[in-house]
């Protein structure tokens, strides 16, 4: 094997002497693409920023192409040629396209004026060769989520690295983008551009890295070749034990619904979509990005108001747009992006916890203290959210911890139904088995569980139906446990 | 007061951090009193502080409902005004020979508090327009009225009942710090022991979520409004009775301090974070600073840049311990 482009050895960092990454091992052959593997806490971020220069490593030693080299700011790293693609989206809406990707570095006149039809040329140049369909003369802020997010990628391989870092690039996008991605990636590796991927979706790092390391509670475990592995393998070395999948039961098919909805539809979202929902059955929804799953489930919450159709629960009309009604008669919803819609960041866990089961701990509008405190200590006990004082900001948590507070509260209400969009968003396998042993033994028990998952072998190990939406139509219902991975993304494309 | 700190359901950074901070305004309050102690012998007698806290009164209940307001992620630019046209009203019904009893006029004058206080919550919550442009709106239109009410002329020769809320004492006490106890603690005990005040944090920390959680967010906002405009009116009362005559120029830039005691106490711009007591010792401090000002014989256009520099010689003390986390 010839000399790696970049080689990391026993890099190490604490923050205050809690270490946080202890031998942070890679390496980066030219022209391939290397998936970086681990848990919450496993010290990938930390040593992301280490070979950026956002944080200067305490030990051990990196080289790039042979030389050694340490990275005061973000800006060394650039002029290294090495770029980043983070998860954390930093736009600025009232500017274009291409002003956003060539920010700072802007094609000039006489040194001061920037020469808008070059930047425009080159933005447009550089849309094309990675067929990414967006005009660089739009404005930021008119673009999607997952639009955004190709922006920040393009920007990566604008800089005409040699390494490009990509950290959860696909984390707000669909499977199409996803696809374009991946041909981009596959077209750079080719000319000898050589990329860290790391990503939580396990199917992703099949579908494109070729080598492989695996960091678990910031120390090395195993590095190798994708090919030589299976997936449960790799599960295993990144959550450091043998996991079961959780053992579905087939399920008698029961006349009795317990959640019922009745052509609902929105414009421009979703259309005459009826499903019923047994007690005891968790039922997945499946389809690709825009074809409405989301909204579909915000509907049925209350989030938004329907143009047509009714949701029942328990043979109850559940009134529309009213999430507080809809908590009331035992729905719940586990929304998809915990920051923006699941928690308030400048609370306290138990503030947190408690706020959808406020009405109930009080009377006359006065607050229970001694219940509330009560109920919390039961939730964080029952999802085992690891915090050391429960008046502690949610902030101070990590990913699946957090989420684990949203299903805290979410239950705290006792409901008798469960819509959740994408429950596992973001979080680290271990998080991610707890979560589904959590939603069957819920099911179990009698509940309802209605769920959006862009991730087909959760939503297959998990749901006894699947329900496709394509273009917010329902076109079919399969049963979960015959059905293939391939038989979804068929149907659902 | 300590309960207050550990049942906080906000946190910037962690509920310690949080503790200290209010304990610094506190440290600041009285490092102040003690230099002004030692700057003056006046300072530290009782009537002096009787006087301090009869000066922060007015300024004092704005805030209360300014730190409701900006809890949620909202401002109130129109306190001084709705201040000021409730005053106005109220006194026109207690004023001559013709005066009504107070038993009317003050449920009167608060009612048109709560009026424009509701108007800009209306705007404000249901048609999600900017609270700053909002309440700019009406700081200008309610100061308006007030000179349209009385062709803008001073309404004089009020009643001796109503001025009672202005001028009484009650136990040593002049009543507006009476009143400003009593809403302090009502207010306090809303904000920190309700499910509304709850719903209050929670809407400003994150309205999306509160919604999904089953919180009537827009009533929250709503409310929030109403509360800013029913304590604008009564610091408009207790301003007319102190001063013996409704003015139409009342309360002109009163938004401003009660603005700088609610973020001098600590209480987030970006909404979600901040508390009461911090807002009380925060109107304290520019109480106190405007009247150790005035007692080394400052002239007055001194006192607005000391206290300029002293607003933001706070927030940046505050701005730097949150980036230390």
């Amino acid at each position: 094997m010839s000399t790696p482009l970049l080689s990391a050895r026993n890099v190490a960092k604490s923050f205050g002497g809690v270490p946080a990454l202890r031998n942070g091992c890679l390496d980066l052959q030219v022209g391939s693409v290397h998936a970086l593997c681990g848990g919450n806490g496993a010290g990938k971020s930390t040593f992301l920023n280490i070979l950026m220069g956002i944080l200067q490593r305490d030990g051990g030693e990196i080289r790039v192409a042979g030389e050694e080299v340490n990275f005061a700011s973000p800006s060394d790293a650039l002029k290294a040629r090495i770029s980043i693609i983070t998860q954390e989206l930093s736009p600025i809406p009232g500017m274009s396209v291409a002003e956003n990707i060539y920010l700072g570095r802007e094609p000039r006149r006489f040194g001061v004026v920037v020469d808008y039809p070059t930047l425009f040329k080159q933005a447009g140049e550089l849309m094309r060769r990675l067929e990414f369909d967006i005009n660089p003369k739009t404005m930021m802020g008119r673009l999607s989520l997952a639009q955004t997010q190709l922006v920040e990628i393009a920007k990566a391989f604008s800089h005409d690295s040699r390494i490009i870092i990509m950290d959860e690039p696909t984390s707000a996008i669909g499977e199409n983008e996803t696809d374009i991605l991946f041909k981009a990636i596959r077209r750079a590796t080719a000319q000898g551009v050589a990329i860290i991927y790391v990503s939580h979706r396990l199917s992703e790092i099949f579908a494109i890295a070729d080598h492989y390391t695996v960091f678990r509670d910031g120390g090395f475990v195993e590095t190798g070749l994708i090919a030589d592995i299976d997936r449960r393998h790799l599960v295993r070395q990144i959550v450091g034990r043998e996991v079961h999948l959780a053992k579905r039961e087939v399920r008698e098919n029961s006349s009795a619904s317990l959640l019922d909805v009745r052509s609902l539809s929105r414009k421009a979202e979703f259309s005459d979509i009826s499903i019923s929902v047994a007690p005891g059955e968790i039922f997945g929804i499946y389809g690709l990005m825009g074809s409405g799953r989301s909204e579909f489930l915000n509907c049925v919450y209350g989030i938004t108001k329907p143009d047509q159709g009714e949701v029942f629960l328990n043979g109850q009309s559940v009134p529309q747009a009213s999430p507080r009604h809809a908590i009331r008669m035992g729905m719940t919803l586990i929304t998809e992006d915990r920051k923006d819609t699941g928690l308030v960041l400048t609370a306290s866990v138990a503030g947190n916890t408690s706020m959808s089961a406020l009405p109930r701990l009080s009377t006359l509008s006065v607050v229970d203290r001694g219940a509330e405190k009560t109920l919390v200590e039961k939730m964080v006990k029952r999802m085992s959210i690891k915090v050391s004082n429960i008046n502690h900001p949610v902030a101070n948590l990590s990913g699946g911890n957090q989420q684990k507070v949203v299903l805290a509260r979410c239950m705290a209400t006792d409901p008798i139904c469960l819509i959740c969009d994408e429950p596992t968003r973001g979080i680290d396998e271990g998080a991610k088995r707890e979560i589904y042993a959590f939603l069957t033994g819920f099911a179990k028990n009698g509940g309802a569980v209605l769920m959006v998952s862009s991730e087909a072998p959760e939503i297959l190990e998990v749901s006894n139906r699947i329900a496709i939406f394509k273009k917010g139509k329902l076109t079919t219902v399969i049963q979960g446990d015959t059905a293939t991975q391939e038989e979804l993304l068929h149907l659902a494309s | 007061m300590k309960n207050e700190f550990t049942s906080q359901p906000s946190a910037s950074s962690s509920v310690f951090f949080d503790k200290l901070a209010e304990f610094g305004i506190v440290i600041a309050f009285i490092f102040l009193c003690i230099c002004l102690s030692f700057a003056n012998e006046n300072f530290m007698t009782w009537g002096n502080w009787v006087n301090v806290l009869r000066q922060t009164s007015i300024n004092g209940i704005l805030a209360i409902g300014m730190t409701y307001v900006i809890l949620t992620k909202g401002i109130d630019l129109s306190v001084g005004s709705l201040l000021s046209v409730s005053g106005i009203v109220a006194a026109s019904l207690v004023t001559g020979e013709a005066a009504g009893s107070v038993w009317i006029a003050i449920p009167v004058g608060l009612c048109v508090g709560m009026f424009l206080g509701a108007l800009n919550g209306l705007v404000v919550a249901r048609l999600s327009v900017a609270p700053f442009v909002v309440t700019l709106g009406m700081l200008s239109m309610a100061r308006g009225f007030t000179f349209i009410y009385n062709d803008g002329m001073p309404i004089a020769n009020l009643s001796p009942q109503f001025r009672y809320l202005g001028q009484g004492m009650v136990g040593g006490m002049p009543v507006p710090v009476i009143v400003l106890a009593l809403v302090f603690a009502i207010f306090w005990f809303i904000l920190n022991r309700t499910t509304f005040g709850r719903y209050v944090y929670a809407v400003g920390g994150n309205e999306k979520s509160a919604k999904t959680s089953g919180i009537r967010t827009r009533l929250v906002v709503f409310s929030v409004y109403v509360i800013s405009g029913l304590l604008s009116a009564l610091a408009g009362l207790i301003l007319a009775a102190r001063t013996t005559s409704a003015l139409p120029q009342a309360g002109v830039a009163y938004e401003l301090d009660a603005i700088a005691a609610v973020v001098i106490g600590g209480t987030s711009l970006n909404g979600g974070v901040g508390t009461l007591t911090g807002t009380l010792v925060g109107a304290l401090i520019i109480g106190v600073i405007n009247n150790g000002l005035d007692l080394l014989g400052v002239s007055s256009y001194y006192q607005q840049v000391i206290k300029g520099a002293i607003i933001v010689a706070a927030v940046l003390i505050d701005v730097s311990r949150k980036r230390k986390n």
